[in-house]
Formats: structure tokens, sequence, C-alpha cells
């Protein structure tokens, strides 16, 4: 194979395959039920890890166990039994199935909708493949290229044993074990996750995902992800997939800590399509992350997320501007439906000289769904000329749907300038009536009309992704208007 | 002891002095109860995640204080609104004051609270009114607890009121710390209108509190405007806790000026039992030093076509401290809602703080429903361009300052009262106006 240049990338993700973490070999094997300092220990150890790392986890589930489940956020669901929870599941087996014929057709459904292709409908529902896909080889071409860069992507199991004094130095820094319970529960039990480092002064020349990774970690219940930029560097990360995902594990705690270094820049793009429980509101993943970036001086970080999934979204991605004129961004879609609970925003603190930070938010509610906006926009006495723009606007279908806006600004400054705005509107009769006349029909009018209000926040999503969540728009809010 | 222990404790010689035969002991009781079991309220509470009583509750208040020295209207004249004619209900450190007041029973009721908790001929509109509207919350059930007196007005149908009317608590600061709770009902029948001021005032720098309740019942089509003056001494904090119950066609606005004080806390409530309600709720508040004004507003649209308006301008200087939380709860019936809400502010000093919090919940769908908050300052080209043309740094700034609080007092409709908050306005800011409004 040539060296595989920037172009091939362009190529190769328009006729893209999804690339999970279930190709390896897998073990199946589950601890017992409940948590203890044992099963952290023995969490450890299947994972191979160095001393300090048990110790962290362990201090970590210390802190943990003195700690309340939180119940300020706006949204209700049965709170799990923590010791009703194997902690520790290695990625599990999916039935093999010999023909797409075998797979639910409600799921071939949203395939087709998405503009998946039928080997990748195949690959993504764990079909066996006739055709050899080249894409293990795909993935070392693409180790090699960050190499010769000097990037590090890899899982954080492998990063603690190949690289312990950078992860050393970082885990935890960002997101301390004791931040919140769900923090403290992941520090403790975490299965696997990502980690990154890009060098100083390096670009990183593609978009890092969960599309090329090579490794099993795959989306864990209990996921770690630690990016760390360093000096003038760049680098744009993906997380999830439009594709819906089913999984067994009701809970989930991850979280993402991303430090950018001086005059490096983050840009961290989610899209979120877990299971969201079925239109009685039955089952579906409970997502309790907790994700946060620290910008040292001339630093930016940019979280947009486009969030679908997920029977109750507990998420506030959150920029700590703690250096000189860094900037944080936040642009969220969050679309509920049937009876998802979603309690997003964001959280921008400021603390350094002319500091920067934008917040756009976007909800869609249809159904009987609860859809919440909350954020902090905290200026510290000593950020002079901080200033923050706010938006946050909501879309209501049908009058079963509530949302929700819970904006929180505290400053300390008096050079800070601060705008928040939030509106509330549905769509209008007139506007339908307008696409009607003109032959679109009701559901298309819509699906433009939400494609319109989502723009801003859809058009800072790296371009494949972009497409995809314009259609998963349209498939999430497929029949809410009628 | 603790002010909570000493309430507590206090009650039973509370009882002493009251009859305590009636349902309106009852209320007590259970009120007294409610409060045993909440306390005071700490920041641990979201609704008062930025407001801490700590620092107040601290004193040894004396909560039936003895009627202090007498009280000149020559001492007091400045406090009133005394260029019109207006029906006066004063009380000093808790008690009715004949002497400064002036009340009325003819076609409607201006008087006291202690008469129509006691009289036959009010026992229907207090058992219709009393206590209906109000929250079930700590600092409103000690109020409840403790009800004695304050003003009582009563509005029957078809009636304008020609004449606003004041209600006016001295505290005179015989004791070192005084505690006063004083409860309002006002009760508007239909198509009727009524202009109301109040005011809250203590005669020396002697520690206050005063917990306040009041209760607005505005039937269809009437009309109530409600201003509030706040302008206290640096050791008097004011709890005001305001029901305000809404029928169809109603229009009720409630002006809250916060210039002084302690520690301010204002719970504006309003509940849209109706259609074609309009509620409006606005305020200024300009303070310094460590003064400490909390703005917590409620407005639910329970039912459709409604319409609230809210605009709150603050201008923070020193150590003092802004809280705005405005919440706005839209009902999925209350369909065709219109809520605006604005919240503006301006840091003058790099030790102020302002925490906003504005606040949206719905569940309808065909609403119009929008909030803004501002944090910012005065606009330098602006200023500059007033220096340009010979108006000093000062009064440019206090011009600019006045323009921005000036949305607000606009919408005043007794003129009187408006040239009053001017006033006040102009001296807060030390500068000279220099033009009448």
């Amino acid at each position: 194979m040539s060296k595989y240049t920037e172009e091939d990338l362009e190529k190769e993700l328009k006729t893209k395959e999804y690339e999970y973490g279930f190709y390896t070999d897998i073990e199946s094997e589950t601890f017992a039920k409940g948590l203890n300092e044992d099963v952290v220990r023995a969490i450890s150890k299947k994972k191979n890890e160095p001393e300090w790392m048990t110790e962290w986890r362990l201090e970590a589930y210390r802190v943990w166990k003195k700690m309340t489940e939180p119940d300020w956020a706006n949204v209700h669901y049965p709170k799990p039994n923590f010791q009703d929870i194997a902690y520790y599941s290695a990625p599990k087996k999916k039935p093999k199935l010999n023909s797409l014929d075998e797979v639910d057709p409600d799921l071939l459904d949203t395939f087709k909708k998405l503009g998946i292709s039928i080997d990748e409908q195949k690959k993504l529902a764990n079909v066996a493949v006739d055709i050899v896909m080249d894409s293990v080889s795909v993935a070392t071409t693409f180790k090699k290229t960050l190499g010769e860069k000097g990037i590090i992507f890899m899982p954080i199991s492998e990063a603690i044993q190949e690289h312990p004094e950078l992860v050393k130095k970082y885990l935890g820094t960002v997101v301390p074990t004791s931040d919140n319970f769900y923090a403290a529960l992941n520090s403790a039990v975490f299965s696997d996750g990502s980690f990154c480092y890009i060098p100083k002064g390096v670009k990183c020349p593609m978009e890092l995902s969960t599309y090329f990774r090579i490794n099993e970690g795959g989306t864990g219940q209990f996921e770690r992800t630690l990016v760390v930029a360093d000096e003038g560097s760049y680098v744009s990360y993906l997380e999830g997939c439009t594709a819906p995902q089913r999984d067994e594990n009701q809970l989930h705690a991850a979280v993402v800590e991303l430090v950018a270094m001086d005059d490096a820049e983050i840009k961290y793009s989610t899209v979120q399509n877990w299971f969201p429980g079925d239109e009685n509101g039955k089952g579906g993943v409970f997502n309790f992350v907790t994700k946060r970036g620290l910008c040292e001086t001339n630093a930016k970080i940019s979280w947009t997320q486009v969030e679908t999934g997920s029977a109750v979204t507990w998420k506030y991605p959150s920029c700590i501007l703690k250096g000189n004129n860094s900037v944080g961004e936040f642009y969220s879609i969050a679309v509920t439906n049937h009876y998802q609970q979603a309690d997003t925003g964001t959280k921008m603190i400021h603390l350094g000289k002319n500091t920067k930070s934008t917040i756009i938010s976007k909800g869609i509610s249809a159904g009987k769904s609860q859809n919440s906006y909350r954020g902090l926009v905290q200026i510290n006495s000593r950020a002079e000329n901080a200033r923050n723009f706010s938006q946050c606007d909501s879309l209501l279908m049908g009058n079963a749907c509530g949302a929700h806006t819970f904006p929180y600004i505290e400053t300390k400054n008096k050079s800070a300038q601060i705008e928040h705005e939030a509106t509330t509107s549905k769509i209008g009769e007139d506007q339908l009536f307008y696409c009607n006349q003109r032959g679109i029909d009701t559901e298309k009018a819509i699906a433009l009309i939400v494609n319109g209000f989502s723009k801003e926040v859809l058009n800072k999503l790296p371009m494949e992704f972009a497409v995809e969540a314009q259609k998963l728009l349209e498939i999430s809010l497929e029949g809410s208007v009628g | 002891m603790e002010l909570k222990d000493k309430l507590l404790s206090s009650y039973v010689a509370f009882e002493d002095h009251i009859d305590t035969n009636t349902e309106i002991h009852e209320i007590r009781s259970k009120a007294l109860e409610n409060f045993d079991k909440l306390g005071f309220p700490t920041k641990k509470l979201e609704a008062w995640k930025y407001t801490s009583l700590n620092t107040i509750l601290k004193n040894d208040y004396s909560i039936f204080p003895d009627r202090g020295r007498t009280v000149e209207l020559a001492d007091v004249k400045q406090y009133f609104i005394h260029d019109i004619d207006t029906y006066k209900v004063v009380f000093i450190d808790g008690k009715y004051s004949s002497f400064l007041s002036e009340t009325t029973h003819d076609n409607f009721d201006v008087c006291l609270m202690s008469s129509a908790l006691s009289k036959a001929k009010y026992k229907p509109v207090i058992q219709k009114y009393f206590n209906k509207v109000a929250k079930q919350d700590n600092l409103t059930s000690l109020n409840t607890a403790f009800v004695s007196e304050g003003a009582y007005i009563h509005i029957p149908k078809n009636i304008e009121v020609q004449k606003p009317i004041q209600i006016i608590n001295f505290t005179t600061g015989s004791e070192p710390a005084t505690m006063t709770q004083p409860r309002n009902l006002i009760v508007v029948e239909e198509n009727s209108h009524v202009q109301i001021i109040e005011r809250h005032q203590s005669l020396t720098v002697n520690e206050v509190l005063s917990n306040v309740v009041t209760e607005v019942f505005a039937a269809q089509s009437a009309t109530v405007d409600y201003y509030k003056i706040q302008n206290d001494h640096s050791n008097a904090s004011l709890v005001d806790n305001t029901y305000v119950n809404q029928k169809s066609n109603s229009v009720v606005a409630v002006h809250t000026f916060s210039f002084g004080g302690n520690i301010t806390r204002n719970n504006l409530n309003f509940f849209q039992n109706g259609e074609h309600i309009d509620s409006i709720l606005k305020g200024v508040t300009i303070i310094e030093g460590k003064q400490h004004v909390d703005h917590h507003t409620l407005v639910h649209h329970i039912e459709p076509n409604c319409e609230s308006h809210q605009d709150y301008k603050g201008i923070y200087d020193e150590r003092s401290t802004g809280v705005f939380n405005g919440k706005v709860v839209v009902e999925k019936e209350a369909q065709k809602t219109n809520a605006y809400q604005q919240n503006n502010n301006v840091l003058v000093s790099d030790k102020a703080t302002i925490n906003a919090k504005p606040q949206l919940e719905i569940f309808a769908d065909d609403v119009k429903c929008s909030h803004g908050c501002t944090i910012g300052q005065l606009d330098d080209d602006a200023l500059f361009y007033m220096q340009q043309r010979g108006i000093p740094k000062k009064e440019g700034r206090g011009l600019l300052m006045f323009a921005f609080a000036n949305t607000v007092l606009e919408s005043v409709k007794i003129p009187e009262v408006k040239s009053r908050i001017t006033k006040l306005i102009a001296d807060k800011l030390n500068v000279n106006i220099g033009f009448d409004l």
C-alpha cells in the first residue's frame, strides 16, 4: 500500500466503514455484582496496572463511598442500585448472525434512513461479512502516520503501561476524583477509554475518532478519555457514532478530560445515540457524563455535541478558562422524544484575563419528553474583560413535552460583558403551510425547519459527521408531529 | 438562644394576647408547626443559593417590641408621598398608629388586619382569601404563625379608588434589634382599580428584620398598581413575600425600587388563574456598600392567552451583591402565552457581584417566551461624547445610569411617585439630573 495521504483519507471517509471495537477476540468475563475495594483492586489487577494507578482508583472509591447521588437535575428515573451492577465486564460478545434477515427490522430501517451501505449495515449488526474489508491495514496506516508526528493515540489502559509519566501527570487534573458522584465512580472502576497526546506544535492531520480506533476499548460502560494538546498543537476529536447503539448496560458514567496547553486548540465533537428506550419509555440508557476542559494561555477548547439518545442524559461539557486570552465554545443540539429526559448544558469558568466564551444550545422536545438547559457562566474577580455570549433556543413539538432553561450567571468583575438570550417557540403552522403549498410534505417540512433551527450547531461538526447528524435529527423526530 | 427557638418559645406568650378560639388560630398553629419543621432557609436550598441570612439571624431580636418613643409627623413626613392626598395605613413597631393614618370604610375598606381578623363582618372575606395564595414555605409560615397586624384592603365591585393607598411600617429602634412581621391582605373585586405604595422604614440605625407577607387578589378585570419603595438604613433587612392571584382580564403591576437596606429579599409570585391576564413585574436596584438585594420572581402561567412582562435593572457599586432569579412556568394548558423577561445589570465596582438566574419552564408548545440577561458597563463612547460637550464625567455617568434605569420608571403611573423615585435615583447616583420628568 502506497503512502496514505489526506486525500486518501477523504476518499476513505466517503466510502467509510464503521469501525467499532468489537473485532478482537472477546473474553466474556464478568465479575460478580457489587462494588468494594476488592473489586476495584481486581479491576486494576486485571488491567495489569502499576501500583500508583491502583491506589488512585482506591482513593476515588473511598471518596465515592462517602458521596450521595446528586438529585438536583431536572430528571426523574429509578435510582440505580450500585451494588447490583457488575463493574467489570469484558466487551460483550454479540451473537453472530448469518444474514441481514436475522437482524431486527427496526434497526435495518434506521440504517437505511441513515444511508449506511449494506456492508456497513452487516458489520454494524454483527452479521458475518463475506468480503474482506481492509480495515485493519487502514488502521495500521493511520497509526503509522500518527506515529511519525509523535502523536500518541491509544486505549488508556495501554497508555498506562506505555506512557505512565504522561497519564500520571494529567489524569484527574481537570476532573478530580472527588469532583462528583459519577466522576468518582468512574475513576474507581473505569474499564477503558482513549488517551491522546499531541506533541508541541503538531497539527493532527486527521480527525481522531472512534471510527478508526484500533482497540477493543469501544464504548464501555465507564469510559475514560484523556486528551492532552501540548503547546501550539491542534486536534479534532470525534466521539460516538450516529448509528443507534443498543446496550444492555443501563448506567453509563463516562469522564472526559481535555488539557489544552498554551496556544493549543482542541475541538471535541460528540454524537450520542444510545438506546433511548421504546415509545413507552421502557428501558434505555442512563447517561451521566462528566466532561471538562482546561485552557491555558491563548488556548481554545470547543465542544460540539448532538444528543439524540439515552433515556436520561446528565451532561455538562465545561471549560475552565484559566489562561489569559483563552476561548471556550459550546455548541449543542439536544433532541428528546417519547419519554426521554435530558438535562444538559455547560459551565464556562472565566479565570484569566480577556477570556471569551460562546454558548449556543438548541433544544428540541417532542412526544412526552423533558429537555433542560442548565448552564453556568462564572466570571472571577480577576478575569478582566471577560466576554460571554449565550443563546438557548427551544423548539417544542406538541404540548405533552417540556423545555426548561436554568442559566446561572455569576459575575464578580465589572469589566465583564455577558449576554444571555433564550427563546422558546414551535414550528409555525404558516411555515408548514408554506412548505406544503410548494409540494413539500409535512414530515419533510419539519425536517427542513428543524435543520434550519439547528444549523448553527450542525455547521460546527466535521463535515462527514454533520450530514449524518442531520439525518439523525430527522429520524429522532419521526412521527412526532401529526 | 437561636432565633428559631426564641420564636417557637415566644409563641406561647403570643397566645396569651390573642383569641385562640378561632379558625385563624388553627391556621397559625399549623403554620408554626410547618416553620418548626422547615426552619430558616439556608444556602443549601436552591432558592437561597445566593442569599445567606446567617449574619442577620444572629441578632437577638425583640419579637414583640414595646411601643417605642412617640413619632412626630414632622420626623417622618419625608417618608410619605406627601404632596398628594392619600389613604394611609401606618404602623410603628408593628402597632397601628391612628395618629399618622387615614383609613376609610366608605364603600370600601382600608383598615387593619387585626380588626379584620376579629370582627364578624369581615369574616366572609377573611375565610375566602386569607392565607389562600401564600405558599406554605419557611418564612411565609413564620409570618402566618405570628399574624396579628397589617393592612387590610377590600375594594368591592366597580370602584375606582381615587386616592392611592400608602402602607408604611416604621421601626423606632427603641430596642437594639427589632423583628416585625406585618401581614397585608388586598382584595380587589371585579372591575375595580387601586394603587398602593408600600414602604418599610427604620428611624434609627438599630438592627431590624422585617418578614412581610402580602397577599393580593385581583378579580375579573381588576387593576392593581403596586409600588414598593425600599430605601432603608444599612442595618435594616427585609424579606418581602408577595403573592398575587389574578383572575381573567385583570392587570397587576408590581414595581420594586430597591435603593438601600442590609439584606433585601423580594419573593414576588404571580399566579394566573384565568385568561387574558397581564402581569407586570418591574424593578430598579441601585445599591452600594455591602448591601445585598435579591429579586426572586415567579410567574405561573396556568391558563391560555395570558401575558407577563418582567424588566429588572440593577446598578451595583462598591461591595454590593445583586441576585436576580426569575422563573416563568408555562403549564401545558397555557397555550398562546407571551412571557417576556429582561434583566440588565451594570457593575460599577470591581468588588461588586451579580448572580443571575433567569429560568424558563415550559410545557406548552404554542407560546412566545423569551428572556434576556445582560451584564455590562456603561458605553464609554457615549460618556466621551458627553464629556466633549462639557458635561462632567460624573454627571455623564449619572445621566447614562439614569437612562439605563428609566425604562422601568416610564411605566410608573403616579406622577408624584415617579418624581420621588427620580429624585431618589439622582441622590443615589450623586448627580443633579437637571431636568424634571
